[in-house]
Formats: structure tokens, C-alpha cells, sequence
């Protein structure tokens, strides 16, 4: 039910935009956000609820380059015991 | 980190035994379409949660929208998962073979059109969901309001989804850790989730749906879970930010108040329901006290489905009597109630 599909905005006009389902053009409310043409918008029931920004995408890379270096204690800490047992 | 290191990483697993739930019913089908569980180890349990408001929508509900829909002067439109769904006796879709006028609809906000277009009908909204949908129904009472629409109402199944995962956490199942709904978290942000890591001492993770996304967060949150970590983490930045849409939010505030609220198979749980404020009573077609469910069949089993004690395939019924053809709890009904996707999927 939850269900949301991103899609590419083409044009604005008012609160409503169209915006390309790869290839699909479809009128979209954009009450929920403040977005401009060109930007990628997540869209849930004819309504925009989010703007899909590349760099914050991008962010999933670092953040899992920041867990990695979390781990790595607990990583060095299990081959320790590993290595005493 | 790549997703092999990944999963050869979870491979390895020499933590404590996990019980994870995916509280979100698209995370379910995402999960069950990618065969993730048969790469994890046998260590770490994905449980399915309670995140499917139709399942979850009581028959109390269902049968006032089928008796709005028989009156001959009232239009309703649903989402097409509502449809299936039985109330005491009668769906939706009875409704409608009944000649009930019932219609399904891509977007609440088309009714703005129809209740212009036709204004001698009252045309009314089944309006169920959880945070992701309430703001677009938010939108469109307040819509109809400024245009002064007097044939416009929404009937209201709304619920919050926090209350339920408090439920979970109250009710000592043991859920070791929780992987957020992430649309819902679109709308009230990764820090909606922080009161709950804190005092019951669990980890969240906001993830997106891919199979990449949902492994990433598994392996996130059994590594919190080793580490004694109970903290939110957002893996699905792009989308979700940590205050949510304020935008929604404060639409939200502006239209709905919260109550109590049924949920069926569970009960009423206090503060989990948004109901129209006094402002916006005339766009609500009667959505207060719709709490009723009919005794299940005995054998049902979808109270313990829905708060993550069982698998499905726990359930004498499910397969056997109880199929999506001939649903005999709510989580069969529901192409994303854990019942009906785990039959899609024949289970693990």
C-alpha cells in the first residue's frame, strides 16, 4: 500500500506536474514538496512525497564506508579470539 | 562495502541468534521476490510485521464504506487492495456486483474533479493507510475545504505506526531489531524511530526496497545488535531525511488529530489513529467508532502473524482453507499482507 515509484519531472504547472515513469507521463501533485522540473521526485498515490536527491543517494556509499570503519575493531577483536582459542 | 563483502561477511555470522522484523509489507515482498532469506544464515530470522493497513483495517470499517456505497446519492473510491477485503458479511467488491457504486482510483486527489463534475453526488474517499497516505488525504480535505466542496467526505482508517511497534516491543516478543518501514519514514523521518531505539534498547534501520538496500540494512543491524549498538540508521538517505517532510507533517498537524484506534486481530491501541480535526468534521462520512470485528475463525492465526510471534506457515489454515482465493484472516486478504505474499512466494 506503501508503495512509491520515482519518476523525473518534465514540467510544472502550478502544484501539478507531469513527470516521466520511464516513458509514462503522468499529472503529479507537488503540495507535498517544493521541487523544480528536472528533479526526481518519489511518488506515492498521485502525490509527490519526496525529493530524491543524488548527492544524499550518494551518502549510502559513505555511510557504508563509515560502518566498515566501525567494524573493524570487532572485526580485529573476533580474529584475536579466533586466534587465543 | 561491496554486497558480497557483504554477504560473505553474514555467511561467517558467529553473532547471538536474531529475530529481525521488517515492519513494512512492500520490504515483505521486496524480500520474498529476491529469495534474500535463503542467503542469510540460519542464525538471523527475518520476521514480518504488522505494516499492511488494509490487513489491519477492522470489518467494522469495511462495512460502513459497503453501506455508503449502496446509498444511491453517495459515489465511493478506493485503492484497488481495499476492494477484496470482507467487512461481516459483504467487500467491497460485493458491493459493487450488488450495484453499489464503487470505484477504483489511481489518486485521492481525482475527486476534487468528480465531486465538481457531479455535485449531485456525495462522493467519499476509503481513506486507509498509515503516514505515507495520511498527508495525501490531508491534501485533499484541505483542498475541498478552500473550494467550499459540500459533496466531498473521506472515510477514515488511519493509523500511526509507532503505537504498534511499542505494542511489539511491550509485548516481549523477542524482536531483537527493526527494519523501518521506508516510505512511511519518508514522511516522519529517521528520527521518528529514536524514542523507541532508546528505551527499549533495539536498533533501527530506514532502508529502501531494492535487495541491495534491504541486505545493507540486515547486516547494519545485526552488527548493532552485537555491538550492543541501539541507535537509528538511515541507509536510505536519498529519500528519507532525518526530520521527515515537514511540509506533510505540518499537514498532517493542520488536518488530523490522533486518537484511539482498532486495529484488527489486535485491539485498540491508544494514540495510533488519525481522525479529521473539529475544523475539517463536515468532510468526515462517519469514521469514529468503526472498532467491531466479527469472532475469526478460531483456528486464525493472524493476530500472532501480524505481531511477528509466527510465520505464516505457523497457521493450520494457511494454504489449506485459508488462501488469498478464499482469505480467512485479513493478512491472506491483502496482496501485501504477510499471508498473501508468503503464498505468493510458497514461503521459504
Amino acid at each position: 500500500m506503501c508503495v512509491a515509484v520515482p519518476g523525473k519531472i518534465l514540467h510544472i504547472e502550478g502544484d501539478v506536474a507531469t513527470v516521466d515513469f520511464q516513458g509514462n507521463r503522468v499529472r503529479v501533485s507537488l503540495g507535498l514538496v517544493d521541487a523544480d522540473i528536472g528533479d526526481h521526485v518519489l511518488v506515492h498515490a498521485g502525490c509527490a512525497i519526496e525529493v530524491m536527491r543524488k548527492e544524499q543517494a550518494d551518502e549510502l556509499n559513505d555511510l557504508l564506508a563509515e560502518l566498515e570503519e566501525m567494524l573493524a575493531p570487532e572485526r580485529a577483536a573476533l580474529a584475536d579470539r579466533e586466534a587465543r582459542s | 562495502m561491496t554486497t558480497k563483502a557483504i554477504l560473505d561477511d553474514l555467511r561467517e555470522w558467529t553473532g547471538p541468534d536474531l529475530r529481525i522484523m521488517e515492519v513494512c509489507g512492500t520490504h515483505t515482498a521486496a524480500i520474498m521476490q529476491s529469495g534474500l532469506r535463503s542467503l542469510l544464515p540460519t542464525g538471523i530470522t527475518l520476521i514480518s510485521g504488522p505494516g499492511c493497513p488494509v490487513c489491519i483495517t477492522p470489518a467494522a470499517y469495511v462495512d460502513k464504506a459497503v453501506e455508503l456505497a449502496m446509498r444511491p446519492n453517495y459515489r465511493l473510491y478506493a485503492f484497488g487492495d481495499m476492494l477484496k477485503v470482507k467487512g461481516t458479511d459483504k467487500s467491497l467488491s460485493d458491493a459493487k456486483a450488488d450495484g453499489g457504486h464503487v470505484r477504483f482510483v489511481y489518486s485521492p486527489l481525482d475527486l476534487l474533479g468528480f465531486a465538481e463534475k457531479e455535485p449531485q453526488f456525495t462522493h467519499v474517499f476509503a481513506a486507509v493507510g498509515f503516514e505515507t497516505t495520511a498527508p495525501i488525504y490531508g491534501m485533499l480535505v484541505k483542498k475541498a475545504y478552500e473550494k467550499g466542496l459540500p459533496n466531498l467526505e473521506i472515510l477514515t482508517a488511519l493509523r500511526t505506526i509507532l503505537p504498534a511497534l511499542e505494542l511489539i516491543l511491550e509485548s516481549g516478543d523477542p524482536i531483537d531489531a527493526f527494519l523501518a518501514p521506508g516510505h512511511v519514514s519518508a514522511i516522519i523521518g529517521s528520527a521518528g524511530y529514536s524514542d523507541l531505539a532508546q528505551r527499549y534498547q533495539r536498533p533501527f534501520s530506514v532502508a529502501g526496497f531494492s535487495p541491495e538496500h534491504i541486505l545493507y540494512a540486515i547486516w547494519q543491524l545485526a552488527h548493532a545488535v552485537r555491538n550492543g549498538r541501539h541507535d537509528v540508521c538511515n541507509l536510505y538517505p536519498g529519500v528519507v531525511h532525518q526530520e521527515g517532510n515537514l511540509k506533510a507533517l505540518a499537514l498532517l498537524d493542520d488536518v488530523f488529530e490522533s486518537g484511539p484506534s482498532a486495529w484488527r486481530g489486535i485491539g485498540i491501541l491508544p494514540g495510533s489513529g488519525l481522525f479529521l480535526r473539529n475544523k475539517y468534521a463536515a468532510f468526515d462520512a462517519g469514521s469514529h467508532g468503526l472498532d467491531a470485528d466479527p469472532p475469526p475463525n478460531p483456528a486464525c492465526r493472524c493476530t500472532d502473524v501480524i505481531l511477528g510471534r509466527i510465520h505464516p506457515t505457523a497457521c493450520p489454515l494457511f494454504g489449506t482453507i485459508c488462501t488469498p482465493g478464499c482469505a480467512q484472516g485479513p493478512c491472506m486478504v491483502s496482496a501485501e499482507g504477510a499471508c498473501g505474499i508468503w503464498h505468493r512466494f510458497r514461503g521459504e
